[in-house]
């Protein structure tokens, strides 16, 4: 095995260093009613082309461009990544080394961290930024958790436009210590309606994801001014970060937690993972914040240097009191966003936000001047909901056939909605491709 | 320095990337608009993000530079105690790259993604033979998280029995991990004390276990690299109990092929794929910790589960006393697709000799060092051994001035002040893919900087020098933080 670089002469040698006769006799700690009676059963080793060829095989049975046309976001988008991106998230210092646990020599890590959250903070408009959470419904989780912590109330009110995956993780965080989630619904321009939160009791904070699930960009300052008035936290949510290109940032409008994903930012689909969980929030929640923190400081000679720092709110200290249980984190996909981000820049990231908003914007105007209804009003970024009617399941099951993804359909998560989907196009569509979509779902 | 060990190469300066680039420039292209303007009502939109503008050759030269800063297993030898730095195939990229895996939507239909669906099912059976477990479930995103998985599934069991328990028992040999994701489950930790052998003693478990206490929460083999001999007693009295039994394997790299982990007791047991599994660590993270359960827990697991039909695959989500959806799809799969061809590459006598190495290796450090590093306890270790700086306190040398002086001999220093029940612990795991010169190498390091201790102490309290940074002023980083540039 190329990986295990021990002759049988040495094994030899270092066994008799041991003072043990074989391999086995190693275990001996071990009691043998703790063993194994026999060998794994896993199927035979591969050469390195055997199992390029399996891999391959495995790899050509799913549906991906150029071949299949998928128009899919919901919480997973289709950007393009530069292969500098790539080439230098690849390089084996970054990318096999560990947690920063010995500053001086992981300063490579630090800075590129500490770099990540300042441009995190100047896309979400917050004061700080983590290194880094699993994903976006992890950090949305935590971020209810913090408002918790904050606030000492027992109750979160979680828009109905939150990703319904986000909402059922934040069930899963939340409810085992009895916390309890009530929901907002939504109104028929598409957007979080408000007016119960008045009435809700106890609560820690009123959760809003923009642009929401269905697309639609939603009133955050209403938001923090219906949070602020039952003394709750407005925690805003996003699944796609590179509408802040456009938009105004969400700590801009008021939120006082900042939570999402940043998969848009240089990081493939991967089938769903791993992806970037993003959390901000100001300077004064700062050692309210789950996760872990670089901080820039100097070393003994007056260098700049960076640590990671407030390692007391963290669970090796603080154990069962901690702000959260994270450890291992996804820091390398914080590594990919700040290469993406400054990659594209502030002028680039700006104009692909806006070309990203035209070519949904386009799709959006040219189904509904094939006759499809677009049942909500409210401005979009990049994704829409349009109501195909109930008949189009058999020619939405035709078009994936052809390996055409028109959309997912909303029913099961929202059955009030059956006949509407939701549909995603970036700059990677182009006009043609659009236009087909148009085409085929309008025959 | 007394042998020409290390490196003190060239080590370059670099800016914070905003020093960098000039407004107007861009790294990346954009798609020609194809479609017309379409402009957003002004009122929704804000000025953009204040990025610095960057070339190309700019972005490259910054990140190449701050690489240079870093020490990755592929720089050399990584004896970090609890983190099994083995190598990372190179292979693993290129695999978790291929276009079919790494551009897929999580919410294809089942009828475009068999191939992705198919290697989460198949790397689940592999993970189970592996374990000797029944179930498992590649939803969790890294260790800590398969330890709430793990808690959120025992929590969920006590629920369905009718009575929910209250505690929970935590070794003092335990992760910091543990007691934190007990918490989040309103489980209040009992921290029970090892023995004087470093292992558990049953009676100490039989003392504090009752039927309000929901379980054990255990590392086997535990945090001091020793096997837990007693474990299936102790398995026995949570059992007995009515409590169940909880495995942290993080050390799963001393034990595959040798231990069966279901006829020692455990009913759930989280891996980590970024540890044994060879899949890198990235910095920190992303990793990814699947647990493996019992055929009795079954129901508890995360969905949405693989299932298999015949010869298809599909995603199932209506399991009512699943604990829920643990992230936002389903886990890690660019870390699965490693760990798979890791396990592929590798087959049932390779695992098995991975960890006979791993732990001959660890006692050939063991032995080669306990002349001149007290050990902690001078046991037959199994993938990693913990040594203390008892020996160099004379010399006003501690743990963390060693730790420091390796790095001037060019090696990543071991896990330093963990475990807790060790004072000034030094714990060093070698893992199976270092070679006896490379180890012999770190020996002689070792025992030059126990030398340095004794005739000059000064030069190890002073290290790091040949090092990017020298020590840095953690506690004003901490007291007066500066996060953000």
């Amino acid at each position: 095995m190329r990986y295990l670089p021990h002759t049988p002469e040495e094994i030899q040698e270092m066994l008799a260093v041991v003072g043990a006769e074989s391999l086995d006799q190693l275990f001996f700690p071990i009691p043998p009613a703790c063993r194994r009676q026999s060998a794994l059963e896993l199927p035979a080793p591969l050469s390195e082309w055997a199992l390029d060829a399996r891999m391959d095989a495995l790899a050509a049975r799913t549906a991906v461009a150029p071949q299949a046309k998928v128009f899919l976001g919901a919480g997973s988008y289709d950007h393009f990544i530069p292969a500098a991106v790539d080439a230098l998230a690849g390089r084996s210092e970054f990318l096999t080394a560990y947690t920063p646990y010995q500053p001086e020599i992981s300063q490579g890590t630090l800075q590129a961290i500490y770099e990540y959250q300042t441009l995190a903070c100047r896309l979400m408009g917050t004061e700080v930024a983590t290194a880094s959470h699993y994903d976006g419904a992890t950090a949305l989780a935590e971020a209810l958790l913090m408002a918790i912590r904050k606030t000492g109330h027992r109750r979160v009110a979680v828009s109905r436009l939150v990703h319904p995956h986000y909402r059922q993780v934040a069930a899963t965080y939340l409810h085992p210590a009895g916390y309890e989630i009530v929901e907002l619904p939504y109104r028929p321009d598409g957007t979080t309606d408000l007016s119960t939160v008045e009435a809700e009791p106890d609560l820690a904070a009123v959760a809003i994801q923009s642009p929401n699930f269905f697309g639609c960009i939603e009133d955050l300052a209403a938001g923090a001014a219906a949070a602020k008035g039952v003394g709750a936290l407005l925690v805003a949510g996003f699944t796609e970060a590179l509408a802040y290109g456009l938009l105004k940032s969400p700590a801009s409008q008021g939120a006082e937690i900042v939570a999402g994903e940043g998969q848009s930012l240089g990081l493939p689909r991967s089938f769903g993972g791993p992806g970037l969980g993003m959390l901000g929030t100001r300077q004064a929640h700062v050692r309210s914040l789950p996760g872990r923190l670089v901080g820039k400081t100097v070393d003994q000679e007056g260098r700049q240097g960076f640590v990671l720092t407030l390692a007391t709110r963290e669970q090796h200290i603080r154990r069962e009191r901690a702000t959260s249980n994270i450890c291992t984190n996804n820091s390398h996909c914080a590594l990919r966003a700040v290469m993406y981000m400054a990659a594209l820049g502030g002028t680039g990231f700006r104009e692909l936000a806006v070309l990203n908003h035209d070519k949904a914007a386009y799709l959006k105007q040219a189904l509904a001047a094939a006759g499809h209804r677009v049942p909500f009003t409210r401005p979009i970024f990049n994704e829409f909901v349009v109501d195909f009617g109930t008949g189009f399941e058999a020619v939405h099951r035709r078009l994936q056939d052809a390996g055409i993804v028109a959309g997912l359909p909303l029913e099961a998560d929202y059955p009030e909605l059956a006949g509407c989907y939701l549909l995603c196009a970036t700059e990677t569509a182009s006009r043609q491709d659009l236009d087909l979509l148009v085409k085929e779902v309008s025959r | 320095m007394n042998a020409p060990l290390g490196t003190t190469g060239l080590i370059l300066d670099e800016p914070l990337l905003w020093e960098r680039g000039r407004p107007g420039r861009r790294g990346a292209c954009l798609p020609p608009a194809d479609v017309p303007p379409s402009p957003l009502d002004p009122e929704l939109c804000g000025d953009g993000p204040d990025f610095p503008d960057l070339s190309e050759v700019d972005l490259v030269r910054h990140f190449t530079r701050l690489s240079t800063w870093n020490y990755g297993v592929d720089t050399g030898f990584y004896p970090l105690g609890s983190c099994t730095m083995k190598y990372n195939p190179k292979t693993h990229e290129r695999q978790a790259a291929l276009k079919g895996f790494a551009a897929a939507h999580p919410l294809l239909p089942a009828s475009l993604c068999q191939g992705a669906l198919q290697l989460i099912w198949e790397l689940e059976r592999d993970l189970a033979a592996i374990t000797g477990m029944d179930a498992v479930s590649l939803q969790p995103a890294a260790g800590a998280h398969g330890e709430l998985a793990g808690m959120l599934v025992i929590h969920a069991h006590h629920q369905h029995q009718g009575h929910q328990r209250a505690k929970i028992i935590i070794p003092d040999t335990a992760h910091g991990t543990n007691p934190a994701s007990a918490a989040l489950c309103g489980y209040r930790p009992v921290a029970v004390a090892s023995g004087p052998e470093g292992v558990l003693e049953p009676a100490a478990i039989e003392a504090v276990m009752d039927e309000e206490t929901a379980g054990i929460m255990v590392t086997n083999p535990n945090t001091l690299g020793l096997f837990e001999p007693h474990i299936r007693e102790i398995a026995a009295i949570v059992h007995a109990k009515g409590g169940l039994v909880y495995a942290d394997g993080a050390n799963l790299n001393a034990v595959m092929g040798i231990v069966d982990m279901a006829a020692i007791g455990v009913d759930v047991i989280h891996l980590n794929l970024h540890k044994t599994f060879a899949t890198p660590h990235g910095g920190g993270g992303p990793g990814s910790g699947p647990i493996c359960v019992r055929r009795q827990l079954e129901p508890y697991l995360p969905v949405p589960r693989v299932v298999k039909d015949g010869d298809q695959y599909h995603l199932e989500t209506d399991r009512p006393l699943s604990i829920g959806r643990m992230g936002s799809f389903h886990g890690h799969f660019g870390v699965m697709v490693k760990a798979y061809s890791y396990i592929r590459s590798m087959g049932a006598d390779g695992l098995r000799r991975a960890s006979e190495l791993a732990v001959l290796n660890a006692n050939y450090l063991k032995e080669k060092l306990k002349q001149d590093f007290h050990l902690a306890y001078d046991r037959p270790c199994m993938h990693e051994c913990v040594f203390s700086d008892r020996r160099q306190a004379p010399f006003k040398v501690t743990t963390l001035d060693m730790a420091k002086r390796l790095m001037d001999y060019g090696f990543h220093p071991p896990t330093i002040y963990f475990p807790l029940v060790v004072h000034g612990a030094i714990m060093i795991e070698p893992t199976e893919t270092e070679s006896k010169e490379d180890l012999d190498r770190f020996v002689t390091a070792m025992r030059a900087i126990a030398e340095e201790a004794r005739t000059e102490p000064e030069t190890v309290k002073s290290a790091p020098r040949y090092t990017k940074v020298r020590r840095l002023d953690e506690v004003t980083a901490a007291r007066k933080p500066c996060l953000v540039g």
